[in-house]
């Protein structure tokens, strides 16, 4: 493998007379260098292929046949549907809540962070567990829903109440941070030149924080997409009615049409892949105004 | 011990940092290095200390050459502008580190390393704070620690990256007093880069000017504030003010008027005559003076600074006055250099030395 | 004494900007509704159980083995991510070689594939007959459906938590400290094992924790490799989720409760050990 640009040449430069004070030698640089590249080719790069390998196992032929299937169409729209109630939802809370963070100070407001960041520190099955808790036919609310003939659990509603759980954290998140070094001071001009509350918000500090909201919408769409235990535990598993897709890959998977499972998960790997470009777009070309997330 | 720099050249990519540069620094000497930003004062003092590697020429430690031989194996001490302590150890344990990360045959024993280093600390004035971390001192205290960890390891040249920059006005006077104390005492070979000054004329033995990746003079400091032998010197150290002049049968001319100051075996024609706002007498007639239309009068502390424009062409001087003397706008005041030096209006190589 | 230099208790401090109500007032109905009052549910329920009875749920044998399965494996993944996560975070931060900006974004891909496809792509690759597994059964070596198949799981969701947290700080390195250790004479081992990583420990520490609570309580990617052979191979997310499909509704609660006691306990005294950390060195992350 041959390294390039200025490593190399500082290196290269040096050689004869002394090595620089903080570089490794050559074979340990190359070493450290093989054992990351490895590790990430096993552990990451060679599921993703996996996954496409799998899909085309028999085929193109098949894997299209497969992703006509009625029911996998139904989970996709499922997906999408769920994914567009739950990510609006919590970018309007993630914007509020890093704007009463970020702009303000008052009592208590690292534990409100913490509080913000809880989701994140349960697991996804519990995520689920507690709306079924909530909701179930067993508990103090379950009845009165029945009697009512509202359907929450193994029905759209907890579908995207588990997601919007799981997601909470991700666009508070990532705007804190961001707006808390942006500070209040272009707010304040705003505001000392007449603007409303809302203009200052549209005009000020929207544009400010453009690219860091796209961002976190981003990661809380994937997550939203492709969130699995939560879903599973409130869904109930009804086909062609309550499949998210990757609820469908499970089902799929457990039934042995691998063909089938696989690519229904193409889909889903090619979601990660687009969200992981966009990612890095948004992060070579706006990394002053994301950056700041990286750091806490 | 004695260092030598020897025709250095250094390159940064495309960039000379430094330009041919040659340099002896005597056994037990404390030298300043002093420039501006981008004089390459700084990369001198890391290719002394073999943080970096020189594109062409040697540096001897002694009679060896040590440009072969990496940081580690220097045994240089280096205090870093800002310190560079480890955070995580305590003062105690920065300060033995150079001593407890020696291969085992030249390692003293834990106990001589840790009664090495509270001597160190006593010495830098900081008994009692050894089991402090970094984060627990002030800027100034933090200062002395890299001191004495640098000393710790019996450094054969100990070198200084702007040691004073990050303290405040203050705490740095104090030191500056204080390390000239401790190098008194202690006797090693210090060079320290600094960009202030009055820092380097008051603290070192000798100043080595820097501008641009050269040399341009070394020497004392009453040598370097009182013969500056290059334009640039001139103007970076002290105040000084530069007047066009023309050189006519070895004696100088402002215009149509002669100003009684002589060059013999000067060339004729034009040269910038240089000197310092405090190094003139004041006269009374003027045959062959300066004389110049007061502009501005300030009374600064013990002085009256007094500017002036001269001539036809309204050439803008400073002079400094005793107090008592009036210097009423509008009025004329006529002077001449006692301590001047010429210098012509061609490149460096070909400076003209001539001064009374 | 007057009125306006005796400090009086106060919410916030006062500022121009508006819309604090509004914004406090949407972020706390919707903290309530999504997490506070269904987490609180959970609390409700398990202390509902009484004391005896749950403990004996929590106790009992195969929920012990499903907890130590889950933790045990959590564990163990973390500290590999921890081992390979700080190498390739200084690889993405100290060296340039071709390609380094896709790997570097290649980092994220557990953070971005669902955890349902993760698993079945890693089951294929280390089924007996898959791309790894077949290379490994003629030795011996069982990784689907057995716990090291959970710990390889593991390793690939907690990979991007540990890269993330101790990049930035790796960063932020000042080169000074290096080039003091070197002058001391320090070796660049000695350089690295002696200054750098002791001053990146608080870093390592949280995204060590942060890939184990996210092992912890890991689903969807551990499923299919598992196994999920009882007192072997079951993860105790696993087991909640078996327990409800029985409606046992009661022993699914307290295995929750227990994780998450265990999973706050664990957040809390590494919070403390970096609050410490923070007082006496200056830094924590």
């Amino acid at each position: 493998m041959a390294l390039d640009t200025s490593a190399h040449e500082v290196h290269h430069h040096t050689s004869e007379t002394v090595r620089t004070a903080t570089t490794e030698s050559r074979i340990a640089r190359y070493g450290l260098i093989a054992i990351a590249l490895c590790f990430i080719g096993l552990f990451l790069l060679l599921p993703l292929a996996a996954v496409f390998t799998e899909a085309f196992r028999n085929g193109p032929g098949e894997f299209v046949t497969v992703l006509q299937d009625p029911e996998t169409f139904s989970a996709i729209r499922l997906t999408l549907i769920v994914a567009g109630i739950s990510v609006p939802l919590n970018l309007v809370f993630g914007v509020a809540a890093a704007w009463a963070i970020a702009k303000y100070e008052f009592k208590g407001k690292a534990f409100l962070t913490t509080l913000i960041d809880l989701p994140f520190s349960v697991s996804p099955v519990i995520s689920g567990l507690v709306f079924v808790l909530l909701f179930g036919s067993h508990s103090v609310l379950g009845p009165w829903l029945q009697s009512h003939g509202i359907q929450i659990l193994f029905a759209v509603p907890g579908i995207v109440l588990a997601t919007v759980f799981v997601t909470f954290p991700f666009v508070a998140r990532e705007l804190i941070p961001l707006m808390q070094e942006q500070g209040t001071a272009d707010e304040e001009a705003a505001l000392s030149l007449g603007a409303s509350g809302w203009q200052t918000f549209w005009y000020v500090t929207l544009p400010n924080i453009k690219w860091g909201l796209l961002y976190g919408v981003l990661l809380c769409n994937a997550r939203a997409m492709g969130e699995f235990g939560a879903v599973s535990v409130v869904s109930g598993h009804i086909r062609g009615l309550t499949n998210t897709m990757p609820l469908q890959v499970e089902i799929l998977y457990n039934e042995y049409s691998f063909v089938a499972a696989f690519a229904v998960a193409t889909l889903l790997a090619l979601l990660a892949l687009v969200t992981l470009v966009l990612k890095s777009l948004l992060e070579l070309k706006f990394s002053a105004q994301i950056a700041a997330s990286r750091r806490h | 011990m004695e260092v030598r720099v020897q025709n250095i050249r250094k390159e940064f990519g495309r960039f000379p940092a430094l330009n041919d540069v040659s340099l002896d620094i005597r056994s037990g000497e404390l030298i300043a290095l002093l420039g501006p930003s981008g004089s390459g004062k700084t990369t001198l003092l890391r290719l002394i200390a073999g943080l970096e590697s020189p594109t062409e020429g040697t540096v001897y430690f002694g009679e060896e050459d040590a440009s072969k031989k990496t940081v580690q194996e220097r045994n240089i001490g280096f205090v870093f502008q800002h310190y560079a302590l480890f955070r995580h150890m305590t003062v105690l344990d920065n300060v033995s580190f150079g001593l407890k990360v020696r291969p085992g045959s030249r390692r003293p024993p834990a106990a001589e390393i840790r009664a090495r280093a509270l001597e160190l600390l006593d010495l830098v004035q900081l008994s009692g704070l050894e089991k402090r971390y970094p984060a627990q001192l002030s800027g100034g205290q933090r200062q002395r620690v890299a001191l004495a960890r640098a000393m710790a390891v019996e450094p054969n040249v100990l070198l200084l990256d702007e040691p004073f920059g990050a303290l405040d006005a203050q705490v740095r006077k104090e030191l500056r007093r204080w390390l000239r104390e401790i190098h008194d005492r202690t006797g090693h070979t210090t060079v320290f880069v600094t960009h202030d000054q009055d820092e380097a004329l008051e603290l070192a033995d000798r100043v080595v000017v820097m501008s641009k990746g050269s040399i341009e003079q070394v020497g004392t400091p009453d040598e370097i504030y009182d013969t500056p032998n290059s334009p640039f010197v001139f103007g970076f150290i002290g105040e000084s003010n530069i007047i066009p002049v023309r050189v006519e049968n070895g004696q100088l001319w402002i215009e149509d008027r002669s100003i009684g100051l002589s060059a013999a075996g000067e060339p004729d024609g034009p040269a910038q005559l240089y000197f310092r706002p405090h190094d003139i007498e004041l006269l009374d007639g003027c045959g062959g003076c300066i004389a110049g239309i007061v502009t501005v009068s300030r009374r600064v502390a013990g002085t009256r600074h007094v500017e002036l424009d001269i001539g036809a062409a309204n050439c803008k001087v400073e002079i400094e006055l005793p107090p008592e003397k009036a210097a009423t706008d509008k009025s004329r005041i006529a002077f001449r250099p006692t301590r001047w030096r010429l210098f012509r209006d061609v490149p460096n190589e070909n400076r003209t030395p001539a001064q009374v | 004494m007057t009125a306006s230099t005796a400090r009086r208790w106060q919410f916030r401090q006062p500022s121009v900007i508006p819309g604090f109500g509004l914004a406090l007032g949407v972020t706390l109905s919707w903290l309530f509704l999504i997490v506070l009052i269904p987490l609180s549910g959970l609390v409700w329920r398990t202390s509902a159980l009484g004391w005896p009875a749950f403990w004996s749920l929590a106790t009992d044998e195969r929920t012990v083995n499903a907890l130590r399965i889950s933790f045990g494996t959590a564990f163990a993944a973390a500290a590999v991510n921890v081992v390979f996560g700080v190498i390739l975070a200084w690889v993405l931060v100290r060296y340039k070689f071709p390609g380094k900006r896709i790997i570097d974004a290649v980092v994220d891909l557990p953070f971005a594939l669902p955890t349902a496809v993760a698993g079945i792509a890693l089951t294929a690759i280390y089924a007996p007959n898959g791309w790894i597994g077949s290379l490994l059964a003629p030795l011996g070596i069982k990784v689907a459906f057995t716990p090291l198949g959970i710990v390889i799981a593991l390793v690939f969701v907690g990979l991007p938590f540990v890269v993330r947290t101790v990049q930035p700080i790796m960063e932020e390195i000042d080169k000074e400290v290096e080039e003091a250790a070197a002058t001391l004479g320090a070796t660049r081992f000695q350089t690295i094992s002696r200054v750098l990583l002791p001053g990146l420990a608080p870093a390592v520490l949280t995204g060590f924790a942060l890939a184990f609570a996210r092992g912890v309580g890991e689903y969807g990617s551990v499923i299919f490799i598992a196994g999920n052979l009882p007192y072997v191979s079951e993860i105790a997310p696993l087991l909640i989720v078996i327990r409800l499909e029985e409606f046992n509704y009661p022993a699914a609660t307290a295995i929750a409760a227990v994780m998450l006691i265990i999973s706050f306990a664990m957040l809390l005294i590494i919070n403390l050990i970096q609050a410490w950390s923070r007082r006496r060195y200056g830094y924590g992350a």
